[in-house]
């Protein structure tokens, strides 16, 4: 009779405490924080709001400051979310600036050849650049997903090509477009239309990543691309929707930006995707895949979005913010797996390496000996 | 056991070639329902490869497959999901960070309104089939899967399939790296799936594991089917003769009887 392996399963539970281990749940609390990841985040950007308003809260707390600053955030916003959704695939989309260029030069391009001024020519001019940039996204999600080209080089390479076509589009000049500055400028009751109009970014793609299967497939593309496959998902088809998402959102950051400083900025948007990624990352998505929400992208947003707000009205130089956001992305980044690896083990990032390799050991050992087990032992990977 | 007079699903003759690596030379193989089936052999005698031809993920060059002795061809693993027939493979195919239940329901989802996930009602009928499994280990279905232990994700997995499974389980060394209370749970629920009827056919090399639950045992060697055999009169060291070519009751050799074989050649 074979001594079945003792050998730890990566279950962490070689026979000793199994019940207790595997029926009862601490973890089962640590998973719910684990599902806000952005709780951290939270906490910095609580800490930066009580730093402001200590400072200079006559001018910081104020509504007016809280609606331009929610102003200037609604742009990354609107590309932040659809760079959040591939993320969370695994992937990465470094074309989002160029996308949003290309949206911008379109539509004001569109508006201006349609002539016109209208209600008609503006919206014309939003769907083309909404347009253009579903466009590179599908581009950028065949490249990924059929070509297997990585995710990296794709959207550097479109990321390069969206420039130059902005470019020649446009001959290297701006273009001027004052039809869309309502939306960007105008207010009801108060609150600018831009606002609006990213918040009902944020509640759509919420929606759309959290509730709908569109958005489980997301994620189970990104957790396990091969489990996806096995269950008869489209992973390659999937992954084309997802990158043409962020494209078409991209795009639509750009017709906002547009809208907000009625013209385009060939030269700007440069730092878009890595800000993107930043505010991600801050908000708990994992660049690994699997892991993000909206909600952490929003605050994610809004933690440089403030301190850009709060360095200027405490008069210190603006060039701090990049050491600043620097040091809290990496800090909470660092933070959060930290806390991670400590509660679930090594399992956090990688289940796969230590589960295999010690199906490898026992299935090794069973096969050495009938009786007899060798005093090997691998780790625990599973509980605290 | 229950045993139907024709197999709910059988291979003939089956044939599949890697270049010039003939893995199966014309293997038969049958699974009764509501049986165990062990499918042993050593290293390389082709028991991948069949499953793979059978559940849909490989094509077979040669044979055929008859599901309720109809003749059928699986062009895609989903073609054999939609006859009823599923496989945990080794590495289990979950996706960790969504919970049981998603990855219960995960391509199958409980839809609302089209395209929303009804989430609580596929958390409740995880639960609930998982109660009916006797999986007691999962207790918490919306927890994400990469923080259950190894036994717990592969209860998960095994559960999942027997969830959708109408006839046919394939179970690729479902025990390979289990400790031992782990272990004899996951042989529990392979119980409780055969006693639902359906056909559970396992695969592994932990001898003691097919004497413990199997009914029948098919033995693959060199791509084809050296014996097969009721577990009746099967013991360990039968097993390993089986294996390594010393007693063979089909194919080219004269039947022999079980209760006669000289098992000297048993040690390994």
């Amino acid at each position: 009779m074979t001594a079945p392996t003792q050998l730890d399963t990566g279950a962490g539970d070689g026979g000793r405490h199994q019940d207790a281990d595997e029926t009862a749940s601490p973890r089962g609390i640590l998973h719910r924080l684990g599902s806000i990841t952005a709780l951290y985040t939270v906490a910095v950007f609580a800490a930066e709001v009580l730093f402001f308003s200590l400072r200079a809260s006559d001018r910081f707390l104020t509504t007016n400051n809280l609606i331009l600053t929610a102003q200037n955030v609604a742009v990354l916003t609107v590309v932040a979310c659809g760079a959040t959704f591939v993320l969370i695939t695994a992937g990465v989309d470094l074309s989002v600036g160029s996308v949003a260029i290309l949206g911008e030069v379109v539509a004001a391009k569109t508006i201006i050849n349609a002539g016109g001024d209208g209600l008609f020519d503006a919206c014309l001019g939003i769907a083309a650049g909404v347009a253009v940039g579903w466009f590179v996204g599908i581009i950028n999600g065949v490249g990924v997903a059929y070509l297997k080209v990585p995710p990296l080089i794709v959207t550097l390479g479109t990321m390069l090509a969206g420039v130059s076509a902005a470019q020649i589009i446009t001959d290297g000049v701006n273009v001027p477009n004052r039809t869309l500055g309502g939306l960007g400028n105008d207010r009801i009751g108060g609150v600018p239309y831009i606002v609006l109009v990213g918040l009902g970014v944020v509640i759509v793609t919420g929606v759309l990543l959290h509730f709908t299967v569109f958005g489980r497939h997301t994620y189970a593309v990104g957790s396990n691309a091969e489990a996806a496959r096995r269950v008869g998902i489209n992973v390659p088809g999937h992954l084309v929707k997802v990158y043409a998402l962020a494209g078409a959102l991209s795009g639509f950051g750009g017709v906002l930006s547009l809208a907000r400083f009625n013209t385009t900025s060939i030269g700007g948007h440069q730092s878009d995707p890595l800000e993107a990624i930043a505010a991600s990352a801050l908000g708990g998505t994992s660049v690994f895949g699997g892991i993000g929400t909206i909600a952490g992208t929003v605050v994610g947003v809004w933690i440089p979005g403030v301190l850009r707000n709060g360095i200027i009205i405490l008069g210190v130089q603006p060039y701090w913010q990049g050491i600043i956001i620097g040091l809290v992305l990496v800090g909470t980044v660092w933070f959060d797996q930290y806390r991670r690896r400590a509660a679930v083990g090594a399992a956090g990032q990688r289940p796969g390496r230590k589960r295999i390799a010690a199906m490898r050991a026992s299935r090794l050992a069973t096969r050495r000996s009938q009786s007899t087990h060798p005093p090997t032992t691998t780790k625990q990977e599973g509980e605290p | 056991m229950t045993t139907s007079s024709t197999p709910v699903l059988e291979g003939r003759g089956l044939v599949r070639t890697y270049g010039t690596v003939n893995a199966l030379q014309g293997a038969d193989f049958a699974v009764e329902a509501g049986t165990v089936t062990a499918l042993i052999g050593d290293n390389g005698a082709g028991k991948s490869t069949l499953v793979k031809v059978l559940c849909g993920v490989e094509q077979p060059d040669g044979g055929e497959i008859f599901l309720d002795g109809e003749p059928v061809v699986f062009r895609t693993p989903m073609d054999a999901h939609r006859m009823g027939i599923e496989t945990v493979f080794q590495d289990l195919a979950l996706a960790p960070h969504l919970d049981a239940a998603g990855n219960a329901f995960l391509g199958r989802e409980l839809r609302r309104f089209r395209v929303f996930n009804a989430t609580r009602a596929m958390r409740r009928s995880t639960m609930k089939a998982f109660t009916d499994l006797g999986v007691t280990t999962v207790q918490d279905v919306s927890a994400p899967v990469m923080s259950l232990s190894g036994g717990q994700r592969q209860a998960v997995a095994v559960a999942r399939s027997a969830m959708w499974a109408k006839r046919v389980i394939f179970l690729d060394e479902p025990t390979a790296a289990l400790g031992v209370v782990q272990t004899r749970r996951v042989l529990d629920l392979i119980r409780q799936i055969r006693d639902r009827g359906l056909g559970v056919v396992l695969i592994t090399h932990t001898l003691p594991d097919v004497i413990d639950v199997a009914d029948r045992v098919e033995v693959l060697r060199f791509g084809r089917r050296t014996a097969t055999f009721g577990i009746a009169d099967a013991t360990v060291e039968l097993l390993v003769s089986a294996i390594t070519g010393v007693f063979s009751n089909v194919a080219a050799e004269a039947p022999v009887d079980v209760t006669e074989i000289d098992v000297a050649g048993g040690g390994r």
